[in-house]
């Protein structure tokens, strides 16, 4: 195992589409790092530049000590496991998972093979210990029983087991996932989430981790890289990206249902006008905002921080998602739709409700600045 | 029988009609090689009719007729000739295999400058045909002392057909990338992705290549006529050849009639041997998978 170190990585393509703008980024070894963004954010081509099957158009990939960016994919050492599996359909479980150790034994010839009983033993032994590697990584994953099947005759969550196998079998510098779940089920997805972090746990290994979905990448991630056209918007622990998000982008992508956002402005005394009203922010909140006063900003309140049924505040019910042990209740106010999240509550569709925001740990983004998050407001500042 | 039943049957009675046509030279001539000379002769003039299976077959026109076949010994003339198409055929199919698929893989998965025009010309080669190269390839040949060896039978089939090399990248093109992708991540470069991954996959087009290219070779007549000149180096088209020539009369045309059959018997055998294969490969990219 090794740290991974991109250093201004940037991915351009032939017909000037920049994929992957200046990425620097620094994994520990023994990390696991989940790159989190949507569709064409960058994050699958930031993975197949560190796998080697895309070129590095400038900066620099750093594996351990050595500068990988002209190694090719064969020789990095990397073992990944893709969305659609990439299993070899001609080959059963046991000759998957031993593909690449076979290609990685030393190299005695065949014929000398056949002339030589030195070689003979050695590619025997070798033989052996390619058997036992995949014996006890299919224990691991509990598919011993599959080893003699085809790809095609698994189901989904089995060929994830193998492809996950495949990469175990190796010694690899780092794991590298595209996307591996996103085929699956969803009970079965979960499942499989927290058996990956379970095995993470148990090898200790440098992992890197594509996903689009953010409830995936937070489940599983010591340090999330939130990714936007390329760009990364943030990194930090699901804690610190959840609680503090660098700017709007990342309010708004991590955390279900999504963060709503009014737009307003400050006034003196710490108020908060919207088009529905106004909302005294707590004191600790705008201290040091007289300089924002009169300006444009949007206030981000996650759901949970709105109550129905109490407070000042008065909204039509128009949508009410009953979870059982939650409710999602979307409320229309002022012209905004604004959902909470809270315990289940006797509400029905189309009627009026009061609502409360509460503020303690509300986020305002400055719409001017790329929506980046105003440092002062974040709840850990003020903690 | 209901309307349905009726007319199902009538759909299959011009395909009955087709197949008994098609069917009728080959029992024509497993009819008149067992036939004694003096009926086979006079079925050849239309003197008396053939029945369904002659009255009283004559089974040893078929070791009487590949023992006379060419040499100086008996049986040694078509002992030569069929252990001379078996190498050069066998050599053929393997060349043909390797290096079509080698270059259909080059053509679909690895990248390089001029990919698409080199492409392009290879298939503009297929246009051309075979007797224009005649000529010059027989100087060639001769040049590099290759004449009347199986050498100029063999050796170019290492060097790719064009309609396979198309049939090749064709079917390559329409595997998922990953799959080379894990394979590169795995360890292998592009010889170990095409000898591990390729080849194996391509089993279809394997089979129709090998299939096309047997019954090609098998029955080529030309080529070993150019380019093979001693009976020793005669393949089995050309031995049966100088058998028609020997005993291309009407009281041997059992004799000849027996000898053909035995030269398509491989090409018969190793159709129906790689018949599934066969029908899967040529369906191949039928429907989107």
């Amino acid at each position: 195992m090794a740290p991974v170190i991109l250093q201004g990585v940037s991915k351009v393509y032939a017909n000037g589409v920049k994929a992957v703008d200046c990425v620097s980024l620094s994994i520990a070894d023994g990390e696991f790092v989940v790159l989190v963004g949507p569709s064409g954010c960058g994050k699958s081509t930031t993975l197949r530049m560190i796998a080697g099957l895309e070129e590095i158009s400038s900066g620099s990939l750093i594996v351990g000590e050595t500068r990988m960016n002209d190694v090719p994919a064969r020789r990095r050492n990397m073992a990944m496991v893709f969305q659609n599996y990439a299993l070899y359909p001609h080959l059963d479980v046991r000759r998957n998972m031993a593909f690449g150790l076979e290609r990685r034994r030393s190299h005695g010839s065949l014929l000398k093979a056949l002339l030589n009983s030195t070689y003979r033993d050695k590619r025997t032994a070798e033989r052996k210990a390619i058997d036992a590697r995949v014996s006890a990584a299919a224990a691991t994953l509990g598919i011993e029983s599959l080893l003699h099947r085809k790809p095609r005759e698994l189901s989904g969550g089995q060929r994830q087991r193998v492809a996950v196998g495949r990469a175990l079998v190796r010694d690899p510098v780092a794991f590298l996932f595209d996307e591996p779940l996103s085929n699956l089920d969803a009970k079965l997805r979960g499942e499989m989430r927290t058996e990956l972090r379970l095995l993470h746990q148990r090898l200790r290994a440098t992992m890197v981790y594509v996903t689009h979905d953010q409830e995936e990448a937070m489940s599983l991630a010591d340090r999330l890289v939130v990714m936007k056209d390329g760009v990364v918007q943030q990194v930090g622990t699901p804690t610190q990206v959840y609680g503090r998000p660098a700017n709007r982008f990342v309010a708004g992508f991590v955390g279900t249902p999504t963060m709503n956002f009014i737009n307003g402005t400050i006034e003196a005394g710490g108020v908060f006008r919207w088009s529905a009203g106004t909302l005294q922010l707590p004191q600790a909140r705008w201290v040091g905002l007289s300089g924002w006063q009169g300006k444009p900003l949007e206030l981000g309140v996650r759901p949970d921080q709105i109550r129905v049924g109490t407070g000042s505040s008065r909204g039509r019910v128009i949508a009410v998602e009953n979870y059982g042990d939650r409710m999602d209740v979307v409320i229309e106010s002022g012209g905004l739709r604004l959902t909470s999240r809270s315990p289940t509550a006797p509400l029905r569709e189309g009627t009026e409700s009061s609502f409360e925001l509460l503020l303690e740990s509300a986020h305002l983004f400055d719409p001017a600045a790329a929506g980046n998050s105003l440092p002062h407001l974040s709840p850990t500042s003020t903690a | 029988m209901n309307a349905r039943g009726l007319a199902r049957s009538l759909a299959f009675l011009p395909l009955t009609i087709g197949g008994a046509a098609l069917l009728f030279p080959l029992w024509w001539m497993v009819v008149v090689s067992l036939e004694t000379p003096e009926r086979a002769g006079a079925a050849i003039t239309g003197g008396t009719g053939l029945t369904l299976w002659p009255p009283s077959p004559q089974w040893h026109n078929y070791p009487d007729a590949l023992r006379e076949m060419g040499g100086a010994e008996p049986w040694s003339g078509f002992t030569n000739a069929l252990a001379n198409s078996v190498v050069v055929t066998v050599l053929v199919v393997i060349g043909t295999i390797l290096s079509s698929s080698l270059v259909g893989y080059a053509f679909a998965r690895v990248r390089f400058r001029g990919r698409e025009g080199l492409f392009l010309i290879m298939l503009g080669t297929m246009m051309l045909p075979g007797q224009v190269t005649i000529i010059p390839l027989f100087l060639l040949f001769r040049s590099l002392g290759w004449i009347d060896s199986l050498l100029p039978l063999a050796v170019p089939a290492f060097f790719g057909n064009a309609f396979f090399i198309f049939m090749y990248r064709q079917f390559i093109a329409q595997l998922p990338e990953s799959l080379f992708e894990a394979a590169r991540i795995d360890g292998y470069g592009h010889i170990g992705i095409w000898l591990r991954i390729i080849l194996p996959l391509c089993k279809p087009v394997n089979a129709i290549c090998a299939v096309f290219t047997f019954v090609a070779v098998w029955n080529d007549f030309l080529g070993p006529l150019v380019y093979l000149h001693s009976d020793e180096q005669a393949t089995l088209a050309v031995a049966l050849n100088s058998f028609r020539n020997q005993y291309g009369g009407l009281e041997d045309v059992h004799l000849l009639m027996a000898a053909s059959l035995v030269t398509m018997v491989p090409c018969i055998l190793l159709f129906l041997a790689a018949q599934r294969q066969f029908v899967e490969g040529l369906s191949q990219g039928a429907v989107k998978g």
